[in-house]
């Protein structure tokens, strides 16, 4: 058998000095470009993840949807689309970035949603969406929407004068306030597992507020039910304020004495008051509230006072000092 | 052979050089095709000030990690990264100049060229700037930048003196702390993007006093002991 000796190895075949030095060299390049890797990607988790999301699948027709005339004045401004308006939500329950709530969602079931009214009223317990919408006509209100963060869109909404409901439920006397909740479900909404607001979310309005003719009780959008995203199966639409007063998915309404501490102003009283009307002469401490984006436009838009629906609701905060009851 | 020098100079700084140019192409191309948010001026806005200050933490991040591993070659990438940072500060500061002042003038009563509009935008720029912490904060880490940037040149350098030169570009530090507030200030509710920002900036500026303290107690103790020559 022939073994052979160290010595057999061609000199050629030898790596030569530069050569491996050339090698080492290498390595550590790839061992800077792999950490600047790892670098970016920690970085990365420190913003949003910006990609398209697709917005929220269309669905059957409500059934006898009658659009209200009185209720469609938006002074000839253009409605949002349906894509704007299924794809941009704040709706932390699931996730803080606008595109979150239409890609998280998605899976959301809402079948067999109940409705808890409690509280100072004859009427108490559990309605589902069919007892609400029993008797009613539910009407088309295009609204603007406008957000306390300073944007805006403008939105067809199918829905119920919350009035309506609430006489059916006989409050009594005592209540000066409801209060709403959303629902909070730990398998369904994975924003709840951050503590980044105290959950459930919860709004309040004033009776009178409550009782006003513009404020409804949203089921539908474009003549569909509404998407997950906007707060199905049922959320409020109050378009004088500022959109977080919009509870959405709403699983409880109390009939209570007293102001109700919502969610945001428990968050940072300094900043979000109870009562969010829009007002373009109170500015959010960090921003100006004078100006607006509508959703799809370049050039800003003036804000305007109760967000354009000052004569109709004006009157009820003759007594109140916009400034300080922001 | 392959110099090392070469291959840093003609392959990894080109490499480099694109790769930090990638989110601006992106960016412009996501914007021009649809495929930002609703709201596509505001996630322009938003992801301009992010990539600032990503890439005032990877200049930030040259110096400890040379010490660390002892590739000395990494200061090569410093200045470039640095210039990025002050190219995504300068975009940030455009978008918001044009996409926030600009486009919140709502009227133009003499045209939207014309000096009225020049005025009523200074005006506004100016007020913004006074009015609110969070802006005033960020564009104090923007304009400490601007004489970093200018002074990023070999020929400066020499100009000035490296001791100098050094001493000046320790702005940066100043930057990196005004844009984690800037951020902290600005966001609704969730702090947890910005404290992660806070955190990296702590570490890399921990790091370098850590240094300073060391270095500061060994000189110390090394007056300290007697140098045995001069026993007598």
């Amino acid at each position: 058998m022939l073994i052979k000796k160290p010595s057999d190895i061609r000199s050629s075949e030898i790596t030569p000095k530069e050569l491996y030095q050339t090698r080492r060299q290498f390595i550590k390049t790839a061992g800077m470009a792999a950490g600047a890797a790892v670098g970016v990607g920690v970085l990365t988790k420190g913003a949003a993840v910006l990609h398209a999301v697709q917005p929220a699948a269309h669905r059957a027709k409500l059934p006898n949807v009658k659009p209200n005339p009185a209720m469609s004045n938006t002074n000839g401004e253009v409605k949002n689309t349906w894509e704007q308006i299924t794809t941009y939500n704040n709706y932390y329950e699931f996730g803080i970035d606008k595109n979150d709530p239409a890609e998280l969602s998605r899976n959301f079931k809402t079948d067999g949603w109940m409705v808890d009214v409690s509280g100072e009223c004859a009427k108490k317990g559990k309605y589902s969406i069919d007892d609400i919408l029993k008797g009613e006509t539910v009407e088309e209100r295009v609204y603007r929407h406008r957000c306390v963060e300073a944007w805006s869109m403008v939105i067809p909404w199918d829905g119920i004068p919350l009035s309506n409901f609430i006489k059916r439920c006989e409050p009594t006397g005592k209540a000066t306030h409801v209060k709403f909740s959303t629902a909070l479900d730990t398998k369904q909404m994975p924003g709840v597992r951050s503590d980044v607001l105290d959950w459930p979310y919860v709004e309040g309005l004033r009776m009178d507020e409550a009782m006003h003719p513009l404020t409804i009780l949203v089921v539908g959008l474009y003549g569909e039910p509404l998407p997950n995203q906007d707060g199905a199966p049922i959320r409020l639409a109050v378009p004088w304020k500022y959109g977080f007063k919009h509870v959405k998915s709403i699983n409880k309404i109390e009939f209570v004495t007293k102001e109700p501490l919502n969610t945001w102003q428990r968050s940072a009283p300094n900043e979000y008051g109870f009562y969010a009307n829009v007002n373009p002469m109170v500015d959010h401490p960090r921003w100006s509230q004078g100006t607006e984006r509508r959703i799809g436009e370049f050039l800003k838009r003036r804000t305007l006072m109760f967000n354009g629906y000052a004569d109709q609701v004006q009157s009820m905060y003759s007594n109140l000092d916009l400034k300080k009851k922001f | 052979m392959v110099d090392r020098t070469k291959v840093i100079r003609f392959v990894a700084k080109p490499i480099f050089f694109l790769a930090a140019l990638g989110p601006a192409v992106y960016l412009t191309w996501a914007a021009l095709t649809n495929h930002l948010s609703a709201n596509p001026l505001s996630d322009v806005t938003n992801e301009t000030g992010v990539w600032t200050l990503r890439f005032i933490c990877i200049t930030l991040l040259v110096t400890p990690l040379r010490n660390v591993t002892g590739w000395n070659a990494l200061v090569r990438f410093r200045r470039m990264a640095g210039l990025y940072a002050f190219f995504y500060g300068t975009l940030h500061f455009l978008t918001y100049v044009i996409l926030d002042r600009f486009a919140g003038l709502v009227d133009f009563p003499d045209g939207i060229v014309s000096l009225t509009t020049a005025h009523n935008l200074t005006t506004s720029i100016i007020g913004d700037i006074a009015m609110r912490p969070f802006i005033t904060v960020g564009f104090t880490a923007f304009v400490l930048m601007i004489p970093l940037a200018i002074t990023s040149t070999t020929g400066w350098i020499r100009r000035l003196g490296g001791k100098r030169w050094a001493l000046l570009h320790r702005l940066v530090y100043a930057t990196a702390i005004a844009g984690v507030v800037h951020y902290w200030w600005l966001v609704k509710a969730d702090i947890r993007r910005p404290m992660i920002y806070g955190a990296i900036v702590a570490v890399l500026l921990g790091f370098r006093l850590v240094r300073k303290i060391r270095s500061v107690r060994v000189k110390a103790a090394l007056r300290l002991k007697p140098d045995p020559t001069t026993i007598r």
